[in-house]
């Protein structure tokens, strides 16, 4: 069977389950093993978190580790410094999802999975039934797909440490394919009896090809018949039921020997004559069950009287027809699983073979066929599972056996679009299919590039994908702008407030890092995260009092609406707006507008010292500007700041504030005294 | 028709796609595409083949999927990509990294022809961590102008080692993509929503004209060229949004039309046929827009063919009829828009078009080709 030899038994370095009980949890990437407070015998509870967050905390110190091709393991955190302190060992499977190729099963099947999820659940019975096992049978062409490309993979290989790993891929995806094929004809379309049997027929002809090549052998010979291999080619074709291709060989041995031409007609008539369940309704179960009988009977007669008794292998043919299980068995190693030979059986004794009783002829032929030479390997138990209608039972199996989660969460959710998976809800909360798909979807986040799959994911778990997403989506490293862009249309399309905050303040702190305001305010602007926003136009406004010019003109003049997100921006764009009034020259607008700054309290107190220095040259102007009243204010507001300010000494020791503050009042004085006598003036004429 | 596409899963997210320029009078299609990769541990620059074409069926489709001719490592995330000429490509890196590779024909091999470390960076160029991203390159061969997350402006030449002119803090916010006006104008476009026009003869280091979009400013993310008709530019926005611009008048797009839900990552005329239009998004659609229909002689309803097809009137402020793109005849002014990825679900981030060819590029790890785009 393809999986025995698929998960060799593996040492991670420094666990010792000997000591603590270890317990573990594993994503297509990696699988976390801790170490619990547990002795042997039991004990408190398990000091291992929840996987999700976990992997990708120690995503870093794992990849120490990924340098080496198999299973690598490394100690990635001591949780606290205490003499029972627990480790957590982060365990790599690289090659499981590092694999280029399983890439395209994880984004193809993702499309799949995103229509399914959106498919139209009104759709009725059958054409609801119709849809649902078109998808099964996409996600089966996807497996297909991805195992031909494995295999060539491996044939195109020179290494052969490489070849071994395509070929144990190959394996896992032809098991992991056989398996669906079964659960499909099973669960999602519920073959019912008689076209059940065409369909597993179908399911051994497709899975057992151990045999084609030597098909393909005595076929391409110049003459089959003569080819000592004839007679085991014409068995493979009986036992997998293919008459017409059974009946086309024996015809070529046929016209050899003429002599036994009329033992030849009898077999050929026999192999053409039996009765098959068809699958349109064109005749009624007993009518078939009526024929077949009929038929049964005639070979019985044949067998009986001799007829082929001169030859050994037609008459072991028709034993075969008669359903005789030990010639069935003497054919084993045609066979090669205890599968086909159930429905090998099925097909020659009980065509009209219910689902119900499927378990009883299952388990025993896997008795029969094994006959206690060897124990059933993972593979069979998981198939028994599903000829017994054990989908719990099959997906638990295969949940053990494959290493990634992407098979049971696929085959889950599709059991669960079917309806046969609501009853069943696990002790913690969310149901097996949300519980796989967030498994599922964790493990995409800790791979470097799939991350994006995982979102559409938890988008489809109800109950916990939301938590799930927002732990995982802060922890997506923002290389680029670009990036955080894509991560952010994640966050804003899903109401994520906090995340979207978040994502803006790492990029804004990055761009103030990097000097570059200007992205620093738009990141901040989008987020509308007033604080930030202060905190920015605080840069901008320093900048400007060290350097006495503006930097990023063209976004301050440009900032539109968004000036209103904080009072800080309000009063950089203003200001601005101040300073291009002055520049125009249009002094009294300027004028007003300084004044504005301070008397509605926009510009901040720290600012106001500038911005009287600001109105010096408009004092020192030819013309009077400001005001009587509108001086009087700029006195009011220097006074204020020199007196309402705690930090009196500053203002005394230092000389050239002094002198400011000293240069400031005479230049007020003076004005008023000229806009006095102008105003003076202009009332009196 | 969807029918004609074909579809590759390549195992790594594309960021770009781009046809390999004909050579002049060249009668075939297109054969040869490049494609850059991102977010990847290992990002890779490709060169495909679109399809053998001599085999092709009777009446000319064509089912192969596209297939690797060769490969190279890229440092950093494909940002940017652009053919030089038939031999040469300019990639520009999240390193901030400017580099040629050049495809070797004869033995399909790919190597680096020449680089400029850091050609975009962060406050100082020497230090081990400075780069910043380079978002976008045009190529004009020889030259060659790169933009980038630091606001910088740089022209080089294919041929000479330095930069021939660097215009630092050309912007405050990020520049996201750049393209030829003329052969000495550029035209950039930012993430407060502004189209800048450069004249690179002129020394002084600002732009010379800024367009913007009105009310809340907008990021904008590609811009392309009408290749006729230079003064019509067509740009994309981060709400999705389709800007048709005239540069010869006003500060204000002449139209806006209502496009995808999210991100348009790329915006572009048909190169020979530019009553056709293509936009990609991070939605996952890629639209055709035609302006080539003339509603009075071609009901509408007559060639929908099952697509997703809908009309748009848009108003323009413009009152000369020259262009489709610009036209304010209301009997004219009408254009037929079909979504070309009704069911994708990821972001489609690059595409490319030529003669009758379309390719492009997901997220979801796929590239696909359509050979017969105006079928």
């Amino acid at each position: 069977a393809p999986l025995t030899d698929t998960v060799p038994p593996q040492v991670v370095p420094g666990a010792d389950p000997l000591a603590r009980q270890l317990c573990f949890a594993w994503g297509p990437a990696e699988v976390l093993v801790c170490e619990t407070l547990f002795g042997r015998a039991g004990g408190f509870r398990s000091r291992c978190l929840s996987h999700s967050p976990c992997a990708s905390r120690f995503r870093g110190k794992g990849r120490a580790g990924a340098a080496a091709r198999s299973l690598t393991g490394s100690v990635a955190a001591t949780a606290d410094g205490g003499p029972s302190s627990s480790r957590v060992f982060v365990v790599r499977r690289d090659q499981d999802i590092y694999i280029q190729t399983l890439r395209k099963l994880f984004n193809e099947s993702h499309g799949i999975f995103m229509g399914l999820q959106r498919s139209e659940e009104e759709l009725a019975g059958k054409s609801r039934k119709a849809q649902l096992v078109q998808v099964s049978k996409n996600y089966r062409s996807v497996i297909r797909a991805c195992m031909e490309d494995m295999h060539q993979a491996a044939v195109s290989t020179q290494d052969p440490a490489l070849q071994g790993q395509y070929s144990t891929q190959v394996s896992i995806l032809s098991a992991m394919e056989l398996i669906w094929n079964l659960c499909e004809i099973l669960f999602v379309e519920a073959a019912t009896a008689g076209p059940l049997l065409l369909r597993l027929l179908d399911w051994v002809r497709l899975h057992v090809c151990d045999v084609d090549s030597m098909v393909r052998e005595v076929l391409s010979s110049e003459s089959p018949s003569k080819h000592k291999l004839f007679w085991n080619v014409v068995d493979v074709f009986v036992l997998q039921g293919r008459m017409d291709e059974a009946r086309h060989l024996l015809s070529k041995e046929a016209t050899a020997n003429p002599t036994s031409m009329n033992m030849y007609r009898i077999l050929d008539d026999l192999m053409k004559k039996m009765p098959v369940p068809s699958l349109c309704n064109t005749q009624t179960l007993t009518e078939l069950e009526l024929k077949w009988q009929h038929w049964h009977e005639e070979c019985q007669r044949y067998l009986q009287d001799g007829t082929f008794a001169s030859n050994p292998h037609m008459e072991s043919i028709c034993k075969i027809l008669l359903g005789d299980e030990d010639a069935i068995l003497e054919k084993k190693e045609l066979m090669t699983t205890w599968y086909h030979f159930l429905v090998t059986r099925l097909l020659y004794s009980h065509p009209t073979v219910k689902p119900v009783e499927l378990r009883f002829y299952a388990q025993s032929s896997m008795d029969l066929f094994l006959s206690g030479e060897s124990s059933p390997e993972p593979l069979d138990m998981i198939l028994m599972a599903a000829f017994e209608f054990e989908m719990h039972q099959v997906i638990k199996e295969c949940s053990i056996v494959l290493s990634n989660w992407w098979f049971v969460a696929h085959l889950t959710d599709l059991l669960d679009h079917c309806k046969l998976l609501q009853s069943h809800n696990l002790y913690f909360g969310s149901n097996m299919r949300e519980f796989l798909l967030l498994e599922y979807a964790s493990g995409l986040f800790s791979h470097h590039s799939l991350w994006q799959l995982g979102v559409d994911y938890f988008d489809y778990c109800p109950e916990y994908g939301r938590v799930y997403l927002e732990l995982h989506i802060e922890r997506i490293p923002l290389s680029t702008e670009q990036k955080a862009l894509k991560v952010l249309r994640i966050c804003e399309q899903r109401q994520m407030h906090e995340q979207v905050r978040s994502i803006c303040k790492i990029m804004a702190m990055k761009a103030l890092r990097n000097n570059r305001l200007g992205s620093a305010l738009s990141w901040s602007i989008r987020a509308k995260d007033a604080a930030f926003a202060t905190l920015i136009s605080d840069r901008f406004l320093k900048d400007y009092c060290e350097r006495g010019c503006f930097s990023d003109l063209d976004l301050i003049d440009n900032l539109g609406p968004s000036m209103l997100l904080s009072d800080r921006l309000t009063f950089l764009g203003k200001y601005r707006e101040f300073h291009r009034l002055y520049g125009e020259k249009r002094f009294p607008e300027a004028a007003r507008l300084l004044l504005t700054l301070m008397t509605a309290h926009i510009a901040p107190s720290s600012f106001w010292m500038t911005l009287l220095t600001d109105a010096l040259p408009l004092l020192e102007q030819k013309e009077v500007i400001f005001s009587a009243e509108q001086t009087y204010e700029l006195m009011r507001c220097l006074e204020d700041l020199t007196a309402g300010n705690p930090d009196k000494q500053k203002f005394q020791d230092d000389d050239v504030e002094t002198t400011k503050v000293e240069m400031l009042r005479l230049a007020l004085a003076r004005n008023l005294a000229r806009v006095i006598v102008k105003e003076g003036t202009v009332e009196g004429s | 028709a969807m029918e004609d596409v074909s579809a590759k899963f390549v195992s790594q997210k594309i960021s770009r796609t781009r046809w390999r320029p004909l050579p002049a009078a060249a009668l075939q299609p297109p054969d040869l595409f490049a494609t850059g990769s991102w977010d990847n541990e290992d990002n890779r620059i490709s060169i495909w083949s679109a399809g053998d074409f001599e085999n092709a069926g009777l009446n000319g489709e064509y089912h192969g999927e596209p297939h690797l001719l060769c490969d190279i490592q890229h440092n950093g995330d494909v940002m940017d990509m652009q053919f030089l000429d038939q031999e040469r490509i300019v990639v520009a890196s999240s390193t901030g990294t400017v580099t040629i590779f050049r495809h070797h024909q004869n033995n399909q091999t790919l190597s680096d022809d020449h680089r400029w470390e850091k050609a975009h960076y962060h406050v100082d160029q020497d230090t081990s961590c400075g780069g910043a991203a380079c978002t976008g390159v045009v190529c004009n061969n020889p030259e060659i102008v790169t933009v980038g997350e630091d606001g910088r402006i740089n022209l080089f030449r294919a041929d000479q080692k330095d930069a021939v002119r660097t215009i630092d803090n050309a912007d405050s916010s990020t520049l996201h993509a750049v393209t030829f006006l003329r052969t000495t104008e550029i035209l950039t476009v930012n993430s407060i929503g502004q189209l800048k026009i450069w004249d690179l003869r002129q020394q002084r280091n600002e732009p010379s004209q800024i367009f913007s979009l009105a009310g809340d400013r907008v990021p904008l993310h590609c811009v392309d060229r009408h290749p006729n008709q230079q003064h019509i530019v067509a740009t994309g926005g981060q709400d999705g949004m389709l800007s048709i611009w005239d540069i010869r008048q006003g500060t204000m797009p002449v139209s806006l039309l209502n496009a995808h839900e999210a991100e348009m990552w790329e915006v572009h005329f048909h190169p020979s046929d530019p009553d056709h239009l293509f936009t990609c998004s991070e939605d996952g659609s890629l639209w055709h827009w035609d302006t080539s229909t003339n509603v009075s002689d071609k009901p509408s309803f007559l060639h929908q063919g099952g697509r997703s097809t809908a009309y748009l009137s848009h108003s323009t402020i413009n009152q000369s009829v020259v262009s489709a793109w610009l036209s304010s005849d209301p009997t004219k002014d009408r254009m037929e828009i079909t979504n070309l990825i009704p069911n994708q679900t990821l972001s489609v981030n690059s595409l490319d078009v030529l003669g009758p060819c379309l390719v492009y590029g997901t997220d979801a790890e796929a590239i696909y080709v359509n050979r017969q785009l105006f079928a």
